[in-house]
């Protein structure tokens, strides 16, 4: 089928003409909050793709004398004009708490420039090179820019959030394209054949849907070999929190499959002497790409939200692997709470990507069936 | 299945119409299969959490005794080979895997979860009232998700596009996207830098230690709120957006028309019958929303500092204390499939459709 030039044709040829695809488009485009989270979310996994690009310092680096120090601002005019800078630190030892309390010291200027050169890193895991989008210039040891602040071991929040995009981004859609398959697989057995094959799969969802699955994947977590590497448990988390989510898309396409059964252009298929596997994939799973696509974007936040909590738990990911919820770890002490807030900036993407992965959903869930 | 099979039996009755006595007879029936059905289910579910709660306790490398043994030995006494076998004789942990799985569960039944290591107690001991605690903290999440949604997802659906739905819309988005830790979090640290009090615990000082009393229990309500609203919010602006849609559903229907036509006052011309047949999905949403609470107030009882078993099943995983921590993870899970059973017997009462249907 050719798609329609929607400019060309007149009103009732373009709904006519226009391939599906085309026209869940159209509807979508009309869900003003979809579309904006559509571009947020491409944003989120551009600062992925590009993280130690656009991180400032290096995110593993520890110094003792910089822990604590509190976010710092970008002064953009000084009284030369247009000139990007930021306050050298002075750290003074408080004499009741002996602690170092950073003060912006305005005597000591420091530059802040585009395209500087900094720690060495692999772009897009080929290309290497030390160039990040912004540093400073002349700073001496323990200098830099600390948008956001460090933790207590003296790490860039900031540059820590950037690089944490990536793995609580990506370990999303991993165990996603995983609870997709075996969701794929149940709930089109299930609706396919039906009789007690669907009965089986049926009640084996409504037994894991009913056990509260945080306990049960606390225990699974933990009892991860102390042995294993980053990579291991990363794939092994991603297994775990897979496994909350196939229940849900399982019934998403067991729901269309017995719907598109009856069809009348299913029924022709078959009429027409096509094989089981052409009508199923020429024929049926087109008609329920979308669905299957907004359920997929409804499933892939409680995945994030899953890792993150985990971790959080520190039963998740381990450091030296960094995500929103290692990060969140070091703020669940309120004694640190209160005495560093900036901690709790790492809510700030958790909260931003769910809510953007939400609407995104629903829109996509509205415009899955341009039909109705 | 069965109960497919008893309905269509029912349908296809030549004497339905025919006596009462019959379709009363019929009906009990139905109900009586329905009931069964849902105990037979949560018998499996509990089955397959018992299993599940085993893999648990036997996945970490080396069984019960060897980490017994490097637990004594870290604190300075000695155990000699002979005396680890014998204890793996009198623990069957020379015998298969299913055996073992099944004495197990023999055990468990006389209410023996076996020793936690950590405390040096019964592990039923060191649980104490933490798991009523949990269940406390859960129900009244689940109490205030459903006072706050019904108004709220009524109003919205009568005032569809007012101001005062966009808000709660808005609201009820922001309500989902915050994990409820997160959320914990943040409260905890409003209220320390703004009203400089600890918002966390479940007891005032006083009566963290203090044997149960009339006291001690208006205490426990007393903190209940902050915990229950933090647990609450996400199922609430799940539940109000559901309510909503149902409600919308239904007040476009003919017989709300004739309701009105009829000169039926506004409130019971929505109160009395589209409000009554959009809550069956509304109730019967417990099922999951009860496994999700259970499963939210363990995280957020770590951040609020509850005594409930979050903490203590953290504290078990990280120092692989299995015997305590899968008696917690078995506790909840069964916990949690009688509670939804209780809400299915529940939702059956309140809704014809599902006593006559026999499905939920």
């Amino acid at each position: 089928m050719t798609a329609a030039d929607p400019v060309a044709s007149a009103g009732q040829d373009r709904w006519a003409e226009a391939t599906q695809l085309r026209l869940t488009w159209w509807r979508f485009r009309r869900h003003r909050l979809a579309v904006i989270s559509l571009v947020v979310i491409a944003l989120f996994y551009l600062i992925a793709a590009f993280a130690d690009f656009l991180a400032i310092n290096d995110p593993h680096a520890t110094d003792a004398r910089r822990s604590f120090i509190p976010p710092q601002a970008i002064h953009f005019f000084d009284e030369n004009g247009f000139n990007p800078h930021i306050y050298g630190l002075r750290g003074v030892r408080d004499r009741q708490t002996f602690q170092l309390v950073y003060t912006p010291d305005p005597n000591r200027k420091l530059p802040v420039r585009l395209f500087t050169r900094g720690y060495n890193y692999n772009l897009l895991g080929l290309i290497e090179m030390d160039i990040h989008l912004i540093g400073v210039i002349g700073a001496q040891r323990g200098e830099g820019i600390f948008l956001l602040g460090t933790d207590q071991l003296g790490r860039d929040l900031f540059s820590r959030m950037i690089v944490a995009t990536r793995v609580s981004l990506f370990i999303g859609l991993a165990g996603v394209t995983l609870s997709l398959v075996l969701g794929v697989l149940l709930g089109g057995i299930s609706g396919l054949y039906g009789g007690w094959v669907d009965t089986v799969i049926q009640r084996v969802i409504e037994v894991l849907r009913s056990i509260p699955t945080i306990p049960l994947w606390m225990g699974l977590a933990a009892a991860l070999p102390n042995s294993w590497s980053t990579l291991q448990v990363y794939f092994a988390i991603t297994i775990i929190i897979s496994l909350i989510g196939w229940t849900d898309l399982a019934r998403v396409v067991r729901g269309r499959f017995l719907a598109l059964r009856e069809e009348d252009f299913v029924v022709a298929a078959e009429l027409a002497g096509a094989s089981q596997g052409r009508i199923i994939f020429r024929h049926m799973l087109p008609s329920f790409m979308s669905h299957v696509i907004a359920a997929v974007s409804l499933a892939l936040p409680a995945m994030i939200v899953s890792e993150t909590a985990l971790s959080f738990l520190g039963l998740g990911l381990r450091p030296p692997a960094v995500s929103w919820g290692i990060l969140l770890q070091d703020a669940q002490n309120i004694q640190v709470l209160s005495g560093a807030p900036w901690l709790l900036s790492a809510a700030v993407p958790v909260i931003l990507v769910i809510l953007a992965f939400n609407f995104l959903g629903d829109g996509l869930r509205d415009a899955a069936d341009p039909y109705g | 299945m069965q109960c497919l099979l008893l309905q269509d039996a029912f349908r296809h009755a030549p004497d339905r119409a025919g006596g009462a006595g019959r379709d009363t007879n019929a009906h009990a029936y139905l109900m009586l299969s329905y009931l069964l059905q849902r105990l037979g289910l949560a018998l499996v579910t509990c089955l397959f959490i018992s299993a599940l709660t085993f893999i648990i306790i036997r996945l970490p490398p080396g069984d019960f005794v060897d980490a017994y043994i490097a637990n004594l030995t870290a604190s300075g006494s000695s155990v000699s080979q002979e005396q680890a076998e014998a204890m793996r004789r009198e623990y069957g942990l020379d015998q298969p895997v299913l055996v073992q799985y099944v004495r197990w569960m023999g055990r468990v039944f006389q209410g023996d979860f076996g020793v936690s290591m950590v405390w040096r107690r019964p592990v039923t001991e060191v649980i104490g009232d933490r798991l009523w605690l949990t269940m406390v903290v859960s129900l009244a999440a689940l109490f205030l998700t459903w006072a706050i949604a019904l108004p709220i997802g009524i109003y919205s659906a009568v005032r569809q596009y007012s101001i005062g739905d966009y808000i709660f819309t808005t609201l009820g988005f922001i309500g989902l996207a915050i994990p409820n830790f997160l959320l914990a979090l943040i409260l905890m640290y409003l209220g320390f830098r703004y009203l400089g009090l600890n918002v966390g615990g479940l007891f005032s000082p006083d009566y963290v230690q203090a044997p149960w009393s009339w006291a001690r229990v208006w205490d426990l309500i007393k903190h209940l709120p902050l915990p229950a609203a933090v647990l609450a919010l996400a199922g609430t602006a799940q539940l109000i957006r559901i309510m909503r849609a149902n409600l919308l559903d239904e007040l476009r229907r003919p017989y709300v028309v004739t309701a009105r036509a009829k000169g039926l006052s506004e409130m019971r011309a929505i109160l009395k019958y589209p409000v009554r047949a959009a809550l069956n999905p509304f109730a019967s949403s417990v099922a999951y929303l009860f496994p999700y609470l259970v499963s939210g107030s363990i995280v957020v009882s770590l951040v609020l500092g509850l005594p409930t078993v979050g903490p203590l099943l953290l504290q078990a995983l990280v120092a692989q204390d299995m015997f305590l921590a899968g008696a917690i993870v078995l506790l909840l899970g069964v916990m949690t499939v009688i509670g939804t059973l209780i809400s299915d017997i529940l939702l059956m009462w309140i809704d014809p459709r599902i006593r006559l249907e026999g499905r939920a």
